[in-house]
Order: structure tokens, then C-alpha cells, then sequence
């Protein structure tokens, strides 16, 4: 008997990873050739095109969730880690100290400083900003030019509110400074920053309202801070993301009717606006005889199960048991991405795009070389 | 972090005192402990707080520049 191709409901089927009570099923992607005898399953680019859509479900400046369908995990997987952890963003890396009499200490309130997120002006951030020379052979640090270090200062000092009342205990209120926000941070821009980053385009905090010190009076925090452009695997403060993350897309196959009480039972098992209920019509009746009888109760149906979190819960009941399929989409990807405020969360996949393709040329060069 | 830090500026500059008992050398100024007052102190002088006659004098912080990475 010659081999028949298969259904498009077999190629969809084959996408789903079944999830069970307690165990999880067809998991690997059987989608390379010679898995499936007689089927031809090698890669080629007009079919990925042809399969390949993406979904925008909110594309907020600092925060963005999309669907990337009918792709590989590996894949997936490389823009998310890229995201993290390569593309470049400013941040504090110098910490001058000229004094600091607060209680927190001199190392703490670095790495504190460190990790505040800051942004600047879009077009200087992507064409001025440069990456920092390499040290020197003799170990001094290089040079530092206008393209590359940004300074910073913060200089505080905390002293009694003459204005305060007698009974006053807040202490912001009877102490000038009491408390240090990323606000109070100045940028000093030198050289040719005074062309990119001056005005609404200036360098400054994401958040100007991040409590940095508490100050007492007469102390004081006095400092210089250098910023320089790095990336997210040499140190967090520099990843762009907050989180960057991708989920697979949960499948609800309801494969016997679920009436009534039942009903409203199996939507308190999901998240909200996942489950709804409808009630039975007449047509529901002549199309599936299941539902003959029922008219007028309420079913339950899938709304939206991108929602779901896949709990497993309705699994646990013995009631909707053999009467729901749970599983999820292997090849649709949803990411959510986070941004720290100093790229747009758009501009950070776009980035990490062009960044792949970048190491896969870079990959592809070597390649050549080794062969030839 | 014990390792970092501590590395001083290029020049290592000392700020003068601004604030009284600059000139001589010997005269160094300490923090009262109970006060917190500032304790000019002679060598050889005790060890001792000239307003409230505390014992517990504190060294004060480094004029000079600290430099961190921060991580």
C-alpha cells in the first residue's frame, strides 16, 4: 500500500504537546528529515516564509508581547538569551568617590548606582555611543573620548529644615535632602555630546524617583560617575530587558460536551476570560447529537487560551475527566518583553534579529575558512 | 567586593582641611563617639574628647578620592 501524505489535521496534531495530569507527551519536534518515512521534512526558506507569521498583541514602549509562529525553539530560544544578554545599553560603570558620610557604604551605594537604568536620546544612543577601547597592554585603563564615557556627578548634602515645624517628625520634612533620588543625578556633558544629548535628549534616569541614600544632617555623598556602553552577559545593569521570556501556546480541546454545573465549574479550573459559557442552542443539537436535550443549559467553551497559565487543574476533577484535551502549540511562541527604559521594547527584538544574523554570518565566514 | 575599591586616583591628592586647625602637621582631627564633635588632637595629647570628655575618638573619612566599579 503506497504511503499516503498526511492529513492537515495529522500536521497540526504533530505540533501539540499533550499535557496530562502528571506526565507530558509527544514533546520532541519530529519536523527534520528521515523522521517520517517517505515525507520530506528538510529545511527550506520559501516554506518557512510561506509558514512564518508574527503577532503583535501589545507593543507598549517598555513593554511588548508578540507571537512568533511556526518556528524552532532553538531559534526562539536564541533571541530571547540574545535579548538578555547582548544587546548594548549605557549604564554606571565608574564610581568616583569624593565623600560619603550616609550610613550606606561606599561599595553597597556603587553597585546600587550601577544598577539604576538610565536613558538618553534616541538617535545619539544608536549612532554617537561607541563601545570602550580595550586597556592598555600595561593594564591602564585606555583614554577616555567624548563617544564613550558619559559623566555623571551627584552631590548631596543634608542639613536641618529651618522652615520645619517643632512637632515635625517626617523626615523629609524636617531635613533638607533627607532623602537621594536618581533625579538628583547631573549629567556633564563634554565635547560633542553637547550635540547629541542636550535638551529632552539629554542623559537621565528611566525612573527619577529611585531612592538611592537617607540621609541625616550633615551628612553628605559627593561623587563622580562614569557611563560606558556594555552588555547584559558582563553585567545585569546592562541588559536592556527586565525580562525578556517566551511561553508556548496553550491548547483547551473540549472534547465531550460540558453542561451546567460542570460548566461553570471547569471555568473557576482557568484563569479569568479563558473558559466562557454559552448556552445550548438548537443548532448546537443538530450538528452534534451530544448536546440533544440540552438546550437552553450552558456549555462550556474556549474563549481565549492564550490566557490559560496551564494550571492542570480541570485535570484533577473526576468529572471532566476523558472530556478535555489539554496541550500546548510547540512551534508558537509568545514573548513578553520588558524594557528597563532605555531601548523600546520593540527596538530590542528588532535588535536581537539583526544581532543573529550578524553571529550567523560571523559563523558562516569561519565555516568557509575551515573547510576550505 | 573586598576586592575592589581602595585603588586611589591617578594623583592620589590630598584635600587640605578647610575647616580650623590646619597649618602644623601634628594637629590631627578626630570625631567624638558620644558628640560627634570634631576633637582637634596634638601628639602625645590623650586621647580624649575636649567638650564632653568622651574617650572614644573616631577617625575620619579619607579626603581622598575612592575609587569603584559599579558592580
Amino acid at each position: 500500500m503506497p504511503r499516503q501524505p498526511p492529513t492537515k489535521e495529522e500536521l497540526e496534531a504533530r505540533k501539540i504537546v499533550g499535557i496530562n495530569l502528571e506526565t507530558i507527551t509527544n514533546v520532541h519536534d519530529t519536523n527534520y528529515p528521515g523522521h517520517y518515512p517517505g515525507e520530506d521534512h528538510s529545511w527550506d526558506i520559501e516554506k518557512f516564509k510561506q509558514e512564518f507569521s508574527v503577532e503583535i498583541h501589545k507593543n507598549d514602549p517598555y513593554e511588548a508581547s508578540f507571537s512568533l509562529i511556526g518556528l524552532d525553539a532553538s531559534i526562539a530560544n536564541a533571541f530571547r538569551r540574545i535579548m538578555i544578554s547582548d544587546i548594548p545599553t549605557l549604564a554606571i560603570e565608574q564610581v568616583f568617590l569624593n565623600n560619603n558620610t550616609s550610613v550606606i557604604q561606599d561599595e553597597v551605594l556603587c553597585h546600587r548606582l550601577g544598577l539604576i537604568p538610565f536613558t538618553a536620546g534616541k538617535e545619539g544612543l544608536r549612532n554617537f555611543v561607541e563601545w570602550q577601547a580595550k586597556p592598555r597592554e600595561t593594564g591602564e585603563p585606555a583614554d577616555c573620548r567624548d563617544s564613550d564615557t558619559f559623566q555623571l556627578e551627584l552631590k548631596v548634602r543634608c542639613e536641618h529644615n529651618p522652615d520645619a515645624g517643632p512637632h515635625e517628625t517626617d523626615p523629609t520634612k524636617l531635613y533638607k535632602h533627607a532623602h537621594v533620588y536618581a533625579r538628583d543625578i547631573k549629567f556633564n556633558p563634554v565635547g560633542r555630546q553637547y550635540e547629541w544629548f542636550t535638551g529632552e535628549n539629554a542623559i537621565r534616569p528611566v525612573n527619577p524617583d529611585i531612592l538611592i541614600a537617607k540621609l541625616r544632617p550633615g551628612q553628605e555623598i559627593d561623587l563622580n560617575m562614569h557611563m560606558h556602553k556594555g552588555v547584559g552577559s558582563d553585567h545585569a545593569k546592562f541588559s536592556p530587558v527586565a525580562t525578556a521570556t517566551y511561553r508556548i501556546l496553550p491548547v483547551i480541546d473540549i472534547v465531550e460536551p460540558i453542561l451546567g454545573r460542570d460548566a461553570e465549574k471547569f471555568q473557576k479550573c482557568f484563569p479569568q476570560g479563558v473558559i466562557g459559557l454559552e448556552k445550548v442552542t438548537a443548532e448546537d443539537g443538530k450538528r452534534d447529537s451530544r448536546y440533544l436535550g440540552h438546550e437552553g443549559e450552558l456549555k462550556a467553551v474556549v474563549l481565549d487560551a492564550m490566557r490559560d497559565t496551564v494550571s492542570r487543574e480541570c485535570l484533577r476533577h473526576d468529572e471532566f475527566k476523558n472530556k478535555v484535551k489539554l496541550g500546548r502549540k510547540r512551534d508558537h511562541f509568545i514573548y513578553g518583553v520588558e524594557s528597563t527604559g532605555q531601548l523600546e521594547s520593540d527596538d530590542i527584538f528588532l535588535q536581537s534579529v539583526q544581532h543573529l544574523k550578524a553571529k550567523a554570518k560571523t559563523f558562516e565566514k569561519q565555516l568557509v575558512n575551515m573547510v576550505r | 567586593m573586598s576586592g575592589q575599591g581602595e585603588s586611589y586616583g591617578q594623583s592620589g591628592r590630598e584635600y587640605e582641611n578647610s575647616g580650623g586647625g590646619g597649618g602644623s602637621g601634628a594637629v590631627m582631627h578626630y570625631m567624638c563617639g558620644d558628640c560627634a564633635v570634631r576633637v582637634p588632637l596634638e601628639k602625645g595629647a590623650p586621647i580624649r574628647c575636649q567638650k564632653c570628655g568622651a574617650r572614644v575618638l573616631y577617625k575620619e573619612r579619607t579626603k581622598r578620592m575612592v575609587q569603584f566599579e559599579a558592580r
